[in-house]
């Protein structure tokens, strides 16, 4: 237990400290989200009905920013390797690094993101169900985004390859995130979706340390 | 078993006796598959002629989760039992399951446009089995992203073990969402939904695809090994560097030089 405390703190104490993770996504995060009234127009109605899809594809891009940084640095130092052979399983090891990188960058992301439903003129009453969904939906970017960051330790181009491999695995918390987002802005009941989205995250909180473990072994041979 | 007809030098052997024979299997049934599915087979009472697109997207489609399952399969093997020939399947199985996935894709697009009035819906069968040609795009980008091969095809096993929860996905998106795709009407509880004169054709096109799949991924696989021995070829002639073959007589060298023979 002390151990993976040790390996949380540590991670968000590098990201938070060297300032650049947070500050780089969260930057990241609103110029994304402020790029698109420029691009379909400042029109209140049109940006509503987009509001949700734009605030979720700008998160899942912003969570994906940051993905490269979760392993290399400990891969470049031989810190991971050391991890690796410690008596504490690999697998919790990962679930404390995917923890601190949801709380370096997932969390931040779910608290600036009301502000910025009002940029895109969500409705107000969706903004509870926005937070809500993003809070149920980035512990999964993380978890998952582990997977493809120990796959693509030391290849050529990683942060292509990263988001090729990411991106389609992306897609289901996107649609059901989204989807209860813009299902409550319609006056629609976002239970479903939002539920959905839960059990999304759930499977992945067993699954994706598990899996994640695996390619960081194989990467370390 | 397994084993026994694991073994690389047996593959090549046995797969050049059965390649002619294969390949010739697929050209005779292709043709009389496209002959059925073109020309005897009726036109459908609603969709016209239109539907003989099906006999094409059909075991595409099929072949393109087939596949899939079989690189999800085959990296399985290769990550428990680290037999060379599975990672060499894996591999050489998924430009071709990428290609028939493509082919879905576009006939179904083709499809689409006079039957549904568009090329493509964001409905979940579709949109299920684009993410499922992204993954085929993503394992081959990754399996090709490092210099050293086997850390590429160890990594690309992983990702295609991760892949497989999209396979039932696709295969159930029509029953769990109300899509504009059609349920299934062949592998489904119960007998299927599809006149005996279209499913004929269809399951001789299907045979003929999965022949096709054996075919190219033989001859994929003996190129595949052809190039590892090439490799190593090339390895084993390479000539040692000057520096390691330093003279016996500088005590400085001595310890390189007794390491030389075992670099050659």
């Amino acid at each position: 237990m002390t151990a993976l405390y040790g390996i949380f703190r540590h991670d968000l104490g590098l990201a938070l400290r060297q300032g650049g993770d947070t500050g780089l996504v969260l930057a990241f995060f609103v110029l994304a989200v402020v790029l698109f009234p420029f691009g379909v127009g400042p029109e209140a109605e049109i940006l509503a009905r987009i509001a949700a899809g734009i605030l979720w594809v700008a998160a899942l891009l912003a969570a994906l920013l940051s993905l490269d940084r979760l392993y290399q640095p400990d891969y470049e130092d031989g810190g991971l390797e050391l991890i690796a052979l410690a008596p504490l399983p690999l697998e919790l090891a990962v679930l404390a690094k995917s923890a601190a990188h949801w709380v370096a960058t997932g969390l931040p992301l779910v608290l600036l993101s009301p502000l910025l439903a009002l940029f895109v003129d969500l409705d107000p009453h969706a903004i509870p169900t926005l937070v809500a969904s993003l809070l149920l939906g980035t512990p999964f970017l993380s978890l998952v985004g582990s997977i493809a960051a120990a796959l693509t330790l030391g290849a050529r181009r990683q942060g292509v390859l990263l988001s090729l491999l990411v991106l389609p695995l992306y897609v289901p918390p996107l649609v059901f995130g989204a989807g209860a987002v813009e299902a409550s802005a319609l006056g629609a009941a976002a239970r479903p979706d939002l539920l959905i989205l839960g059990a999304l995250t759930l499977a992945a909180l067993p699954l994706a340390p598990w899996a994640s473990a695996a390619a960081l072994r194989q990467a370390l041979e | 078993m397994i084993n026994r007809f694991a073994n690389p030098a047996r593959f090549m052997r046995l797969s050049a006796a059965i390649l002619p024979w294969c390949a010739a299997a697929t050209v005779a049934l292709l043709a009389i598959g496209l002959y059925l599915a073109l020309v005897v087979a009726p036109p459908d009472y609603q969709q016209g002629e239109a539907v003989r697109i099906m006999y094409v997207h059909v075991p595409a489609a099929w072949l393109a989760l087939s596949v899939y399952l079989f690189i999800a399969v085959a990296s399985g093997v290769a990550l428990v039992s680290r037999h060379p020939l599975a990672e060499i399947a894996a591999r050489s199985a998924a430009p071709i399951g990428a290609g028939f996935t493509f082919i879905c894709l576009v006939t179904g697009s083709l499809w689409g446009r006079p039957i549904w009035g568009t090329w493509w819906v964001w409905d979940a069968r579709l949109t299920s089995v684009l993410v499922l040609f992204f993954l085929y795009l993503g394992y081959i980008a990754l399996v090709n992203g490092f210099d050293d091969p086997a850390r590429g095809a160890k990594a690309g096993s992983v990702l295609a073990l991760v892949g497989v929860v999209n396979l039932p996905i696709i295969k159930f998106s029509v029953d769990w969402w109300n899509t504009l795709h059609q349920p299934a009407s062949v592998l489904r509880l119960g007998a299927p939904t599809i006149a005996l004169s279209m499913l004929v054709p269809l399951l001789v096109m299907a045979a003929a695809f999965w022949l096709l799949f054996a075919t190219l991924l033989m001859v994929r696989m003996r190129t595949g090994l052809n190039e590892r021995k090439a490799l190593a070829l090339r390895l084993n002639r390479m000539p040692v560097p000057s520096s390691v073959r330093a003279e016996p007589a500088s005590p400085a060298s001595e310890s390189v030089a007794s390491a030389g023979p075992a670099l050659r």
